[in-house]
């Protein structure tokens, strides 16, 4: 087997990455004026989790054949994915500037064409945890021993397509497979109990077969035990149901569903940066 | 033109035979193998084939996660659920990103008979066209499915493969290969040409019989791949027959009718007629009674040809 990657950074450099993260997803929205900064900072933590501590994966190799594989099911937090791309180096940092404009390979939502790093294209909610269950299956049938990391939104539990993934995933017993519900208990419309509501949300997993593990999707050191935890679990797949604030860490920004698809302007990109330090 | 063989039951067997020579293909099924006939495989490859269940959405989606691990899935459905119930996961998760997965769907066009129009697709070649980077198969004969199953598998993309349900004429030799953007020339005249698709194929010959006893000459030109189409060769035929006759198992809007009407608008406007379904849903019957009362004939594909042919 190839040498491992996994690039295994303690919980205090794991948040210091989310930390610069979060800059750069404010800065780069800022640059694009549009896009999804709630959702893409409810995210953060785990990713920051996953690529700098958990994830198996090269930027000198991405398309190493045993790699971890990631599935950004709630495609719209692109600007997370991309700032941890960037930091781990898949490619210049600068280049997040070009989010959403003509010709980029940072697209409005991940384009797994375009950008190496990217395992699978994602943005039309609710198809990622089906990606995620065949690329999980794919190992399966390899015996390979890579694991497949996936995000999901709250707001997308309301597609059915989901629940389909849900029985597909438990029923052929896919413990290679490892997904979050990042629960920022807010969709574009409003609180997700007024649109529509997912809840009880860890329930509902259980009852499809999975293995539920409930934690604070802020605390770096709950998402690795969770993330090890699932490591040891056989036979079923996990859903790490993540407790999340949308717009974590900038406080005008928390709890608050317009700042599901703004983007900020300039004085709020200063007043934000000045608070995430 | 001997034997008879619904494309299903070739693409069963085909599939079978690949799947033990080539170990990453990986089936799925949405509960359907039996009449899908990926049964086949199943029973002599278990270990790659899976059944998803009635869901069809999740089995696109989970085609395009083993595609995008390497994997050669094939997905079969009835052509109405593959293409409409899962039709923005195959643009999204599999079209968009260009995933090499085969779509084989079955029970396409009214000839599924008795079950109806909520399960007679007639408008899956014109939306599986519309995406970009899909190719679309519509294999005429036992003989020739088998050569399209071929053909996809070395494709690099996502290929939709359309199969029917009714035992057709075989019109192909075994071992005649196909070629992704190749029409076929199976009868040459000076005075019409018909090009077809699928199971209309064969009834496209007994329409240039037909005709031929009237002193019309009739080309017949196979049109296996609807998308991408044979540019050079329907011009061709345009241009050195002077009239078009298009026949096909499906609506005449946006299916092979609505693509040989692009290229000739585009490159030879001569005189076009369509022959499929006159943008009506489907109906239960008996097959043969279904081609018959939507005009899926011989009698009236040669009829169309002696318009064509009278408005040039």
């Amino acid at each position: 087997m190839a040498e491992c990657k996994r690039e295994n950074l303690t919980v205090t450099e794991v948040a210091a990455k989310a930390l610069e993260m979060r800059r750069m997803i404010i800065e780069m929205l800022t640059e694009a004026g549009s896009g999804h900064p709630g959702g893409s900072l409810s995210a953060t933590d785990i990713m920051a989790s996953l690529f700098f501590h958990e994830m198996n994966i090269d930027p000198k190799e991405p398309k190493m054949a045993d790699r971890d594989r990631f599935v950004l099911c709630k495609g719209h937090a692109a600007p997370a994915l991309y700032s941890a791309l960037a930091l781990k180096g898949f490619f210049p940092k600068e280049d997040v500037f070009t989010l959403r404009k003509l010709g980029s390979h940072l697209q409005g939502h991940p384009d797994m064409k375009k950008l190496l790093g990217v395992d699978v294209s994602t943005g039309s909610l609710g198809q990622g945890l089906s990606m995620a269950s065949g690329m999980a299956l794919a190992g399966k049938l390899d015996n390979a021993p890579y694991r497949v990391y996936a995000i999901l939104g709250d707001g997308e539990l309301e597609e059915g397509q989901v629940w389909e993934a849900a029985m597909f995933a438990a029923h052929y017993h896919l413990d290679n497979l490892c997904a979050f519900v990042d629960n920022n208990g807010l969709q574009i419309d409003g609180n997700i109990d007024c649109v529509m509501s997912p809840n009880p949300i860890a329930d509902k997993w259980r009852a499809f077969g999975w293995h539920v593990i409930e934690i604070n999707g802020h605390d770096v050191q709950e998402i690795f035990m969770a993330l090890d935890q699932a490591k040891t679990v056989k036979e079923q797949p996990t859903m790490i149901v993540a407790h999340t604030v949308k717009g974590k860490g900038v406080s005008f920004m928390e709890n608050q569903a317009v700042w599901h698809g703004a983007a900020p302007k300039p004085d709020e990109k200063d007043r934000a940066l000045a608070e995430l330090v | 033109m001997t034997e008879k063989q619904a494309t299903r039951d070739a693409y069963g067997q085909a599939l079978a035979a690949l799947g033990q020579e080539n170990k990453e293909i990986v089936v799925l099924d949405a509960d359907l193998s039996k009449s899908t006939k990926t049964a086949d495989f199943q029973k002599v490859c278990p270990e790659r084939f899976f059944n998803v269940g009635i869901a069809e959405q999740n089995m696109l989606g989970v085609a395009a996660g083993l595609a995008a691990s390497r994997k050669r899935p094939v997905v079969s459905s009835f052509a109405v659920f593959a293409t409409g119930r899962a039709f923005e996961q195959i643009r999204n998760s599999i079209a968009y990103p260009k995933l090499p997965v085969i779509i084989a769907a079955t029970h396409a066009g009214v000839t599924v008979g008795e079950d109806g129009g909520s399960h007679q697709a007639i408008e899956d070649i014109a939306i599986m066209r519309a995406l970009p980077n899909m190719t679309v198969l519509v294999p005429a004969d036992g003989p020739q499915t088998k050569a399209a199953l071929k053909a996809a598998l070395d494709h690099d993309g996502p290929v939709y493969l359309r199969l029917g349900r009714l035992a057709v004429p075989t019109v192909y030799e075994e071992t005649e290969p196909l070629t992704i953007g190749k029409g076929k020339i199976l009868r040459e005249g000076t005075d019409v040409a018909i090009v077809s698709c699928g199971l209309m194929t064969a009834i496209a010959l007994e329409a240039a019989e037909l005709l031929a006893a009237e002193g019309v000459a009739a080309t017949v030109c196979d049109m296996p791949s609807v998308k991408p189409i044979d540019r050079q060769l329907t011009y061709s035929l345009a241009a050195g027959c002077g009239c078009v006759v298009t026949a096909e198992e499906h609506n005449i809007m946006g299916g092979l009718g609505g693509a040989v009407a692009e290229v000739l608008g585009e490159c030879c406007p001569v005189p076009l007629e369509r022959v499929g379904l006159n943008d009506v849903f489907g109906q239960s019957g008996k097959p043969l009674e279904l081609l018959e009362e939507y005009g899926l004939t011989a009698v009236n594909i040669a009829a169309k040809a002696k318009k064509a042919i009278s408005r040039k």
